[in-house]
């Protein structure tokens, strides 16, 4: 629990507005690939500034579902959704709805770090004002604020016009986070930002996020149990038997790993099975 | 014995070799002969172009190049008495004429691979792609009628408003108001003519255009048109200018429908609205059918000089295409 005390060591924001932490609900989430049903009856809350952890095996869903809330789902041809997503009580998919200002309250974090190849560190950060037309008044602050919050501003603040590319993995992820973070997110959902990366940057990436939580909403899915363990408030169980991915439990994180109520959770956390 | 000398000066690395298969050796012969075959061919046909010019360049000297006459003049028994052979204004035609076509169908040829990979929904598409794809088979001298019968009456109209306007634009400038069979309307066919293979080649790059920085940019708020330009467009840049210079060597190359279209003047025209201008190709097909056979052999040679400007043309764009290349990947 060393991570959470950093936490509490964190400077507040004086550039990001960081009182509009909003709450997001899932009610009766469903989605299909085609005719083939991948997501059944999904119903989460999350809570402002929590992190909520997605376990559960590979093929259940996990990652289809995050990407129901921010709306990344339907870029998929032959995708499909029901259901709502609730952000600070209004849907998301209410007709009218600006897509992408969804995106832009609920950010995401990929599981492969994807910088822009074209763009050096500096214009990472801040493509996100360039690719939504944000205007902000000091764009100098805005950078050396995020890299700061993505614990990367000491690693590359002598070099903001190198190349994203020149980054190690680690770097790069954390680069990712904090171009996320530039267009100040209510909701962060992260799809397994840790598995391509190496313990020490994990251990970087999971310090951000308990840091991140002050400020914002975060969603992560992990296969990584014990990351699970140390970075989330509450964890939500996925799978799949063959047939469309569900949700088997949801609680407090404590609980999850120490009694599970279901079976099939104990069974999964630990390391039966998945 | 001490353990503890450097080995460092007594290694030498070892000799790796591997012994390729029967099969892979004979494979390999086959690839090469089809990957030589076409060097082979384009070498003898330099030859061939140099051959039989040779005579002609060499009389001729850098006045060939230089010089913008081309008259032969023979007595009663065939024997040249005097002769002038200049490319000059033919080799400004071409490039103006190739430069007009490619500023013309470069961005129309973008947008359409742009439209066709990000907007257009499939059934369009696939209507579109195959429209276009057949363009460039279409034979060229179908392309110079229409252009002589179709576009020429209208290019004219555009032709004045152009010297109207930017007039004072020395290019756009125009001395003597003929404004039909200009460079201009030859540079409109040839567009039409090369955003085929413009479109083809843009549509190819940028559909390769990496989908997880695609979705970086949407997942940050991006419209399709930010994101196009903060991704697709970086990803495909250096492509697309080889794709225009593919375009630029096929409009310096077209023969039919320029000469179909064009006012063939043995001067050096720069004014792209002024009914005068020339292309080595069309020079070719001009005089080929009642050559002499001495002017045959300087028209070889005008080839030849063709050949080489394509190739130069060419390796400005490789230049280009690899300095490009490194940013946007």
């Amino acid at each position: 629990m060393t991570t959470m005390e950093t936490s509490k060591n964190m400077s507040t924001s004086n550039i990001l507005p960081t009182t509009n932490v909003a709450s997001l609900e899932a009610r009766g989430i469903h989605a299909w690939f085609g005719s083939h049903h991948v997501l059944s009856d999904i119903n989460l809350d999350f809570a402002p500034s929590t992190v909520t952890a997605l376990i559960g095996p590979s093929g259940c869903g996990k990652s289809t579902f995050i990407r129901t809330l921010n709306r990344m789902h339907e870029f998929i041809p032959g995708a499909a959704m029901a259901g709502e997503v609730l952000l600070d009580g209004k849907d998301v998919y209410a007709p009218g709805t600006d897509v992408t200002k969804i995106r832009l309250k609920i950010g995401m974090v990929f599981q492969k770090p994807n910088p822009f190849p074209s763009m050096s560190i500096g214009e990472n950060v801040l493509s996100g004002l360039k690719l939504a037309q944000l205007k902000v008044a000091n764009k100098d602050d805005l950078l050396e604020e995020c890299l700061e919050r993505a614990g990367l501003w000491k690693e590359v603040k002598d070099r903001l016009n190198a190349h994203g590319g020149s980054l190690s993995g680690g770097q790069q992820q954390r680069l990712c986070i904090a171009r996320a973070l530039a267009v100040s997110p209510q909701v962060l959902v992260m799809d397994e930002p840790c598995s391509a990366l190496d313990p020490g940057s994990t251990l970087k990436v999971e310090e951000t996020i308990s840091q991140l939580k002050a400020s914002m909403t975060i969603i992560i899915v992990t296969h990584n149990m014990q990351q699970a363990a140390r970075v989330s408030d509450y964890t939500a169980f996925f799978l799949s038997d063959g047939g469309p991915g569900q949700m088997i439990e949801y609680a407090p994180t404590s609980d999850i790993f120490s009694r599970p109520q279901d079976q099939r959770t104990e069974n999964y956390v630990t390391g039966r099975f998945g | 014995m001490s353990t503890e000398v450097s080995p460092a000066l007594n290694i030498t690395p070892r000799v790796i070799s591997t012994q390729p298969r029967r099969s892979d050796k004979v494979f390999r012969g086959v690839v090469t002969a089809g990957g030589l075959s076409s060097l082979l061919i384009l070498g003898l046909i330099a030859l061939f172009l140099g051959w039989r010019g040779f005579d002609v360049m060499r009389t001729q000297g850098i006045s060939f190049i230089t010089s913008s006459d081309w008259s032969i003049s023979t007595d009663d028994l065939g024997n040249v008495v005097e002769s002038n052979f200049g490319l000059a204004a033919m080799l400004v035609g071409t490039i103006l004429c190739a430069l007009i076509a490619v500023v013309i169908a470069l961005p129309i040829s973008v947008f359409s691979a742009l439209f066709l990979n990000f907007y257009a929904p499939n059934w369009l598409k696939r209507i579109l792609v195959s429209t276009i794809d057949m363009m460039a088979a279409f034979p060229s001298i179908l392309f110079g009628i229409w252009g002589f019968l179709v576009l020429m009456p209208s290019v004219e109209y555009w032709a004045k408003l152009l010297h109207k306007y930017l007039g004072f634009i020395p290019i756009f400038d125009i001395k003597v108001p003929v404004y039909t069979r200009s460079p201009f309307v030859a540079g409109v066919v040839l567009a039409i003519m090369i955003i085929p293979i413009i479109t083809s080649v843009s549509r190819e790059v940028f559909s390769q255009a990496p989908l997880d920085r695609i979705q970086a940019a949407y997942a940050l708020g991006a419209t399709r048109w930010a994101m196009i330009k903060a991704v697709v467009i970086p990803h495909g840049r250096s492509g697309v200018i080889g794709g225009a210079m593919l375009g630029l060597g096929r409009a310096m190359g077209e023969t039919v429908a320029v000469f179909t279209v064009l006012n063939i003047v043995f001067q050096i025209n720069w004014q792209m609205l002024l009914g005068a201008g020339g292309n080595v190709a069309s020079l070719i097909i001009l005089k080929f059918g009642d050559a002499s056979p001495y002017e045959i052999n300087a028209l070889m040679g005008a080839g030849l000089v063709l050949f080489i400007l394509t190739l130069i043309v060419n390796g400005i764009a490789n230049q280009i295409v690899k300095r490009t290349g490194k940013s946007g990947r």
